[in-house]
């Protein structure tokens, strides 16, 4: 009954092999898909992708119809193959479980939580809940907020006490990791400049002190960027993302000043600047897809090529259904074919070892090579927590100041209790919609923010866009089997 | 390997720690799908209690006949389902609830 070499029949000896019954074999969970003319694997849930030859593609394919026997596969595969190499195949599907003995129990995958100590990588700071724009969808004033700040008794702007309390929190929180990150955001994150240059003080002597390393960056809206606040970023390598939606009739559709303005006019020859003068970290673009504004490649390169950022990278509006700017269906479908056309893109300039700056396929395509399982969609109230302007934890940035997602404080510490029942009832495993979804390992649901904004519960898998996940993650997975193929140098960057 | 290749860091993981296992050999194995041993199973009150009777016992004695019929290979007396009282245990859903409904079997 073994299908292995010789040296394979270890522990099978004794306690009645049963020679006589046949074995039946079926498909596990995995998610087949082409690549540079050949058929690759990815498995479900380890996420391990692996190559498959002739062989390895018809005992797969035969099994489409459900379970056989191990006799039958090899009676009509042998033929075509030889006896040895069908068994061979079987066997090494087995071990990597892509395919199972119908007779084996039901795997059930434990809802393992992470260790009570969990550190801290990132830190995300609010230092304002104020902003000098009005974008129309923002998820932090728009119809979609959360808090609404303009009742809300904590401060507009983070004191230097809390954004230093924060601080010690934060290394406090980084266990034995060499490296904190701390990440700077609002509200306009450079209208609370002040703050921002002592905290950046405090944390290097700090980190010094504790002989750790620290990293920053920054997320403004550019328009409040000068020569000053540019060469102080520069100076202190701090990595700056600049929210900006496009070309002027795309950023000015919902990127306004409170006049109703558009603020690409005043903004861009600011954002020039800062790629000018600010060369040591490589700045980003993040823009934000409306219904309004989806047109991904020509965003892509009028602020690659025309403006000048390293990386660009998308979001859909994160938003309640039936919103004027929401992405509904037909735009999903076109946004997908965008994007996908970028990924072409990518993967040109991939083969050829050249930057190309589509960060969403490389984001997705790193998580792919590490082999990336998810337990939880994000590191939100695990290794990443967002402070809000009085000092509370939140999951997120997006959630900071909201009492109802608050797992601590920095003035009074860390609520384990509240952060553990939250990462309980928010596994992957207790999503039952994402039980049978071959995507799960990279999504796990999807943001919690979005979920709290489109159902009103973060618990909850982000189901309106199931099948753009899919699509999407089925996309970067021919991606990268492709550079897989044509250039397999290209992805030792992403080996740690 | 010879049929499939690894190609991420997670299937190459996966390739170091599988190379040699014979799955279909362990998987077709007889036997039960529980942990072998009664250490391995949290089942208080087996056998004899403190004094060495069975009064004591955190379940009664019968749980422990149940737990040997019916998942372990200890050799404890229990009847003949095959031929002589297949139905002994048809009124015990539940050993803990329903051990009382055991039948007693008289060769």
């Amino acid at each position: 009954m073994s299908a292995g070499t010789p040296t394979d029949t270890q522990g099978t000896t004794g306690n009645g092999a049963t020679a006589a019954d046949p074995v039946f074999l079926a498909q596990r969970e995995f998610h087949p898909f082409e690549a540079a003319g050949e058929t690759f694997l990815y498995l479900v849930p380890s996420a391990a992708v692996f190559y498959l030859d002739e062989p390895s593609v018809a005992v797969l394919q035969a099994l489409d119809t459900g379970a056989t026997s191990e006799d039958d596969l090899v009676t009509a595969l042998a033929p075509r193959f030889g006896e040895p190499a069908v068994r061979r195949s079987l066997a090494e599907l087995v071990r990597v479980q892509a395919i199972g003995l119908t007779s084996a129990p039901k795997q059930t995958f434990p809802r393992v939580l992470p260790q009570a100590d969990f550190p801290l990588t990132t830190m995300v700071l609010n230092v304002t809940n104020k902003c000098n724009l009005a974008c129309t969808y923002c998820y932090e004033y728009g119809e979609d907020k959360i808090v609404d700040t303009t009742c809300d008794p904590a401060p507009n702007y983070m004191s230097e006490e809390t954004a230093r309390k924060s601080v010690d929190f934060m290394f406090e929180q980084s266990g034995d990791l060499p490296v904190a990150h701390l990440a700077f955001f609002g509200g306009e994150t450079l209208l609370n400049f002040k703050v921002l240059e002592k905290t950046v003080a405090y944390a290097r002597e700090r980190a010094v002190e504790l002989g750790k390393d620290v990293d920053f960056s920054l997320t403004t809206n550019g328009t409040l960027l000068r020569d000053k606040v540019i060469d102080w970023l520069a100076e202190n390598r701090i990595g700056v993302t600049v929210s900006i939606d496009g070309p002027k009739e795309m950023q000015d559709k919902f990127r306004v000043f409170k006049n109703g303005m558009g603020s690409y006019d005043y903004a861009l020859p600011k954002i020039k600047r800062l790629l000018e003068r600010h060369r040591t970290r490589p700045i980003g673009a993040r823009v934000t897809l409306t219904r309004q504004t989806l047109d991904v490649p020509r965003i892509f390169h009028h602020l690659r090529d025309e403006v000048g950022f390293w990386e660009v990278g998308f979001a859909p509006v994160t938003t309640a259904d039936g919103r004027g700017y929401a992405i509904q269906d037909a735009g999903f479908d076109r946004m997908l074919g965008q994007f996908e056309e970028l990924a072409q893109e990518f993967l040109e300039f991939a083969v050829d070892d050249r930057h190309h700056g589509f960060s969403n396929v490389k984001d997705t395509i790193e998580e792919i090579h590490k082999g990336v399982s998810k337990a939880f969609p994000c590191g939100a109230g695990l290794g990443l927590m967002g402070v809000a302007t009085d000092g509370d934890v939140a999951l997120c940035h997006r959630f900071a100041g909201s009492d109802d997602h608050s797992i601590g404080s920095v003035h009074t510490g860390l609520d384990r209790k509240r952060q553990f029942e939250f990462l309980g009832h928010h596994h992957v495993a207790n999503k039952t919609d994402c039980n049978t979804c071959w995507a799960r390992p990279l999504c796990a649901g999807g943001c919690y923010h979005e979920a709290h904004v489109r159902y009103g519960d973060t618990g909850v898998a982000n189901l309106h866009y199931c099948d753009w996940i899919r699509s999407w993650t089925n996309t970067c997975l021919e991606v990268y089997g492709e550079i897989a193929v044509k250039n397999p140098g290209y992805l030792e960057q992403f080996e740690s | 390997m010879d049929h499939l290749k690894a190609i991420n860091q997670k299937a190459r993981r996966i390739q170091e720690h599988v190379s040699d296992l014979d799955v279909i050999g362990l998987e077709s194995r007889e036997g039960p799908n529980i942990p072998l041993g009664c250490s391995l199973v949290f089942a208080p009150g087996w056998e004899v209690d403190s004094t060495g009777g069975t009064a004591g016992l955190c379940q009664p004695v019968e749980r422990d006949l149940f737990d040997c019929h019916l998942a372990c290979f200890w050799p404890a007396h229990v009847p003949d389902q095959l031929n002589h009282a297949p139905d002994w245990t048809g009124k015990c859903a539940a050993a803990q609830k329903d051990w009382r409904k055991i039948d007693l079997i008289f060769p």
